[in-house]
């Protein structure tokens, strides 16, 4: 089944045409790595699809709900009730996490799903501490954010996306932020959901990781997908120059 | 006049420089909330009035301020106001003064909260208001702590300018006294009434700033 689809999507700042035409559909259970240089709009067509920048062409469904669509060339949005909905059915994990520092881990974790989806306090609390155990993080709950280090911040960061219970979990470049030796117990995470199967988009640097989780690899530049496919085609074996540099650039990379 | 009577009288004043203290606090401070949110309003009017309004409470004298209050009535509309009505122009000239002041400090303490707060509550499905209050509202309140108490002091001993409409608070008393009397001894005494009344705001100002500090 399609969770997502994303069609002829267009974003520009002022002038500047960042993107230009996307189209991408996620399926259940699938988890797609989206790579490319900086600047190639990789995070804006995330911004786009989790509705923190609106659209100015193409088209957005989640779950056959029509989010964004376009008319005579003007865009609309689903009402505000809908959004709401549609809202309920991503999370979305920041590069540089934006964990509530006045709240303690418990609580980034419970708040939305309590105070939001009006789900039993109770309820929402037991699943908050199993997911803490399963991000390694025992016994934090009652610690504040800066008493964290970035990787662990992160890991709160994704128990409080999936503490909502998403069909589906955005990440915008999640180790982006994080010293090399952090970076690990970060992907280590994201790695045991894809074992799940959670549905994920993941925009990322990390070659190697995107080549280990990912079912398909997005290769993005200039504002366009460039080339998609199975990582060990697109990663190992591009058919397309540019792919071919930026992967040779990238390896060229300490 | 013994000093013992002096006291007396002072600290009958230094009761209603109190009430002008709270009673401008408790206008202010929502107030200048919502002075605040008129400042930062997208509405192009509604935000330069707001800044017309800013501008003329910091740029002319307080004192002025309360003898425009006081007198506006009677010169513009030709009303005779009771007595009571020195408290009211007291206070309406302190709130508007006052919510000015802190309708900068708010906005100064609003824009620097990250926009990742507010995108983060967003992808959480927080409505805009829940976001506000819980999510913005707290921290900004943490981050101006410092120049709130600034604020406060400097209330304290503003409330002394009531005396330009001869409010009967402290200052007041202590100058009619001071000049029936021929002495000094009503401001040494009024002084270390201000004193300790400003001391006690920052004591507990500094205990709300260690209160906060159990996040970063």
């Amino acid at each position: 089944m399609k969770l997502l689809e994303m069609n002829g999507i267009q974003k520009a700042f002022g002038e500047l045409e960042v993107l230009k035409d996307i189209s991408l559909s996620v399926s259940t259970g699938e988890v797609v790595a989206i790579i490319g240089p900086s600047g190639s709009g990789k995070s804006t067509f995330l911004r786009c699809a989790t509705l923190l920048e609106t659209i100015d062409g193409g088209s957005i469904t989640y779950l056959d709900q029509k989010t964004a669509w376009t008319e005579n060339g003007i865009v609309r949005y689903a009402d505000a009730q809908a959004l709401r909905k549609i809202r309920g059915y991503f999370g979305l994990v920041f590069q540089n996490f934006n964990l509530f520092p006045h709240f303690s881990v418990l609580r980034n974790l419970t708040d939305a799903p309590v105070s939001v989806q009006k789900r039993d306090r109770a309820e929402v609390t037991e699943l908050a501490m199993g997911l803490l155990k399963r991000m390694g993080l025992e016994g934090k709950e009652h610690a504040y954010p800066y008493q964290l280090s970035g990787g662990q911040q992160q890991r709160v960061a994704i128990a409080r996306a999936l503490a909502l219970r998403p069909e589906i979990l955005f990440f915008d470049e999640p180790t982006s932020a994080l010293d090399p030796e952090l970076t690990g117990e970060v992907l280590k995470v994201i790695r045991s959901l894809a074992e799940e199967h959670m549905t994920m988009v993941i925009v990322t640097h990390e070659m190697a990781f995107a080549r280990a989780v990912a079912d398909r690899v997005v290769f993005m530049d200039g504002g366009v997908i460039v080339e998609q496919g199975a990582p060990e085609q697109v990663l190992g074996n591009p058919t397309q120059e540019r792919t071919r540099r930026f992967l040779e650039r990238y390896s060229e990379q300490p | 006049m013994t000093l013992q009577t002096m006291i007396q009288i002072l600290a009958g004043g230094l009761c209603k420089s109190i009430l002008i203290f709270v009673l401008t606090l408790v206008g202010s401070m929502p107030l200048g909330l919502l002075v605040a949110f008129g400042r930062m309003s997208k509405f192009k009017p509604l935000s330069l009035f707001i800044k017309l309004y800013i501008s003329i409470m910091r740029g002319t004298p307080l004192m002025l301020q309360l003898m425009v209050v006081f007198f506006c009535p009677y010169y513009l509309f030709g009303i005779r106001t009771g007595t009571h009505y020195r408290l009211v122009a007291v206070i309406i000239g302190f709130v508007i003064n006052y919510a000015a002041y802190f309708a900068e400090i708010y906005r100064g303490g609003i824009e620097a909260i990250p926009m990742g707060q507010y995108e983060a509550a967003q992808v959480l499905g927080y409505s805009r208001a829940r976001t506000f209050f819980t999510i913005v509202l707290p921290q900004v309140f943490k981050n101006i702590l410092p120049a709130i108490t600034n604020e406060l002091i400097t209330l304290v001993k503003d409330t002394s300018l009531a005396f330009a409409i001869s409010y009967s608070e402290m200052f007041t008393l202590a100058k009619k006294i001071a000049s029936s009397q021929s002495t000094l001894m009503p401001f040494v005494v009024a002084g270390v009434f201000y004193y300790v009344f400003n001391f006690v705001v920052a004591f507990g100002m500094e205990r709300c700033e260690k209160k906060m500090a159990y996040y970063r």
